[in-house]
C-alpha cells in the first residue's frame, strides 16, 4: 500500500493537500485497493458548499458503493471531470487524481486530520 | 461460527485470492481484479470453484416421477446423460431455489442447488419425497470447479482422453478421466460462455485445478465471486434472493419456459402458476439501461410518474457492454420496450428505459 508524504489523510481514507486556503481532496490507496475496479464517479457541482464531514462525492466500484466526506468546511472550486469517463483512474493513480479543489471556509477539521506515517500506522491496524 | 472452507480452499491463498464470506463459506471475492477475470472469461477462460454448490441425489423406483412432481420443468423429457435448467416451487408459485437436475437414468437424479439453499433444499425434497425415494445430501462428497470461456474445451481436452466434442450443451458424462482422476463433467455453467462444470472427489480437486491452470498457462485465470456475479448478470442468468425468490413466481421472473404448464403431470405450485396466468401477471421482470448517468444496484426502487411501481433485482456496470445495465421487476403496464422509468440512485430519480434483449449474447454451443 503506497502513502505519500505531505499530503493529510482522514479515517474514512481521503487524502488532502492544503495549499493556503485551498485544498485538494481525493481517496487513498488503501480505498482503491479495498474498494476494487471502480466504474463510476459521482462529483459534486462546482459552488456547492459543504460542511465538515459531508459527502461531497461517491464512488463506486463494480461491487461497492463509497461516499467521499470533507474534514473540513468548503465551498467546491474545481472537479475532476476526467474521472467521470475514466473512473478507473482512481485505481491506476490515486493520489494524481484528485477528485475535487475546494476551498476551505472552516479549518478545524485540520486539526484532527494525519500526517503520512499516523495514517500508515492506521492502516496497519485495519488490516 | 467458523466459515466453512471448501476443499480448494489452498488455491484461494495461493492465488492471492481476496477472501470474504459468502454465506458462511470463506471463498474470494477476486484474485487479479473483477474486471480483468471477466473479460478473461469472455474472451479466453476463466476457472471457478463452486464447491460450496450444493448436490442432492434422487434415487429409487419412483424416482423420475418424483422429480417430475418436485420441479417446474418436464423431467420426463430428459434423456439418460442429459441435465436440465429448472425451479422448484412452494404450492403458492413462489420459488423454493432453482436448480440443475442430472438425470443418470428414470431411477438416479443428481440435483444441483444453489449453496446458501443447500439444507433448505435438501429438508423440503426429503419431507416430499415418494415412499421408497431415497433422497441424500452428497455435497460434502463433491468437490466442483467451472471452467468457463471459448478456450474452456481446447484447455480441458489436453487433459482427458475423452473426446470433449462428444458432450454437447446440457449434457453430461459421469466418468470422466482428468488429469487421471475420475469426475463428472458437464457442458453446463453460469457465465453465457461455453464451458465445463466439473464434478470430482474432495481430495482430487486441488490436482484437478493444478493441472488445468498449467494446461491453460497464458489463457486461463482464477475467476472470484465478483466476476461470477457480472458475468452471470450480463447473460441475464437469475440469481435467487435477487431475480427469484420465495415471493416471485418463474412467470413474473420470465422463466415460463422452464415451467411445464403444459404437462399433464402435476407438480407442486402448478395450481398456483395455472391461476397466475389465468389471471394475467401483475409484475415482470425487464431489462433496462440507464439513460442518465448513474448505476443501478439490487433494491434500489423504482418509479413512474411519482408511483412506485417496483424495484431493480440487479443493477451494474456490464464490462462487456460497457454501460449501466440492470434487471428490475416492475408492474406489467410500464413493461413495453422504450418506456422510461426512474431508479432511485441515493433519493433521487435518475432515467432509465426499459430494453428487449439488450443483453450479452450467450456463446454457448447448442446442438451441431
Amino acid at each position: 500500500m503506497r502513502v505519500e508524504s505531505g499530503l493529510l489523510y482522514t479515517q474514512n481514507h481521503e487524502w488532502l493537500k492544503v495549499e493556503g486556503d485551498k485544498a485538494y481532496i481525493g481517496i487513498t490507496d488503501y480505498a482503491q485497493e479495498h474498494l476494487g475496479d471502480i466504474v463510476f464517479v459521482e462529483l459534486p457541482e462546482v459552488d456547492a458548499e459543504f460542511d465538515a464531514e459531508d459527502s461531497i462525492a461517491v464512488v463506486e466500484s463494480v461491487k461497492a458503493v463509497s461516499s467521499v466526506y470533507t474534514p473540513v468546511g468548503c465551498t467546491i472550486v474545481e472537479v475532476n471531470e476526467e474521472l467521470e469517463s475514466s473512473p478507473e483512474l482512481l485505481n491506476e493513480d490515486c493520489y494524481t487524481n484528485w477528485i475535487a479543489v475546494v476551498e476551505i471556509t472552516d479549518k478545524s477539521g485540520l486539526d484532527e486530520l494525519m500526517n503520512a506515517e499516523e495514517y500508515e500506522a492506521f492502516c496497519a491496524e485495519q488490516e | 461460527m467458523a466459515l466453512k472452507r471448501t476443499p480448494l480452499f489452498p488455491m484461494h491463498e495461493k492465488y492471492g485470492g481476496k477472501l470474504v464470506d459468502f454465506g458462511g463459506w470463506e471463498l474470494s471475492v477476486q484474485f487479479s481484479g473483477i474486471i480483468k477475470e471477466h473479460h478473461m472469461v469472455r474472451q479466453k477462460a476463466g476457472l471457478f470453484d463452486v464447491s460450496h454448490m450444493g448436490e442432492i441425489e434422487v434415487k429409487g423406483e419412483k424416482a423420475e416421477d418424483f422429480v417430475q412432481y418436485l420441479v417446474t420443468n418436464d423431467a420426463k423429457k430428459l434423456n439418460n446423460g442429459q441435465v436440465m435448467y429448472s425451479l422448484m416451487c412452494y404450492e403458492d408459485g413462489g420459488i423454493v431455489d432453482d436448480l440443475l437436475v442430472y438425470k443418470y437414468n428414470p431411477q438416479h437424479f443428481f440435483l444441483v442447488v444453489n449453496a446458501a439453499n443447500t439444507e433448505k433444499d435438501f429438508t423440503w425434497i426429503k419431507e416430499h419425497a415418494f415412499p421408497g425415494v431415497e433422497v441424500k445430501n452428497v455435497s460434502d462428497d463433491y468437490a466442483q470447479l467451472a471452467l468457463q470461456g471459448p478456450k474452456a474445451q481446447e484447455i480441458l481436452q489436453k487433459l482427458t482422453d475423452t473426446d470433449l466434442d462428444t458432450i454437447e450443451f446440457f449434457w453430461f458424462k459421469p466418468d470422466v478421466k482428468v488429469a487421471g482422476v475420475s469426475c463428472l463433467v458437464s457442458r453446463t455453467g453460469y457465465t453465457g460462455e461455453d464451458g465445463f462444470e466439473i464434478y470430482i472427489s474432495p481430495n482430487g480437486a486441488v490436482h484437478v485445478w493444478e493441472e488445468i491452470i498449467k494446461a491453460g498457462g497464458e489463457d486461463v485465470v482464477p475467476v472470484g465471486l465478483g466476476a461470477r456475479d457480472t458475468l452471470r448478470f450480463e447473460a441475464k442468468l437469475p440469481l435467487y434472493g435477487q431475480e427469484i425468490d420465495k415471493d416471485i413466481t418463474p412467470l413474473e421472473a420470465g422463466l415460463g419456459y422452464f415451467v411445464k404448464l403444459k404437462s399433464e403431470d402435476d407438480f407442486i405450485g402448478k395450481k398456483a402458476l395455472l391461476k397466475q396466468k389465468e389471471e394475467g401477471l401483475k409484475r415482470i421482470l425487464v431489462e433496462f439501461k440507464m439513460v442518465d448517468k448513474g448505476i443501478p444496484r439490487h433494491g434500489y426502487e423504482v418509479y413512474k410518474n411519482g408511483e412506485k411501481i417496483g424495484h431493480v433485482t440487479t443493477g451494474a456496470h456490464s464490462p462487456t457492454l460497457d454501460k449501466a445495465i440492470g434487471l428490475a421487476l416492475i408492474k406489467k403496464e410500464y413493461s413495453e420496450e422504450g418506456t422510461e422509468i426512474e431508479v432511485m440512485i441515493r433519493n433521487k430519480p435518475v432515467t432509465a428505459r426499459v430494453m428487449k434483449n439488450s443483453f450479452y449474447k450467450k456463446q454457448t454451443k447448442n446442438k451441431k
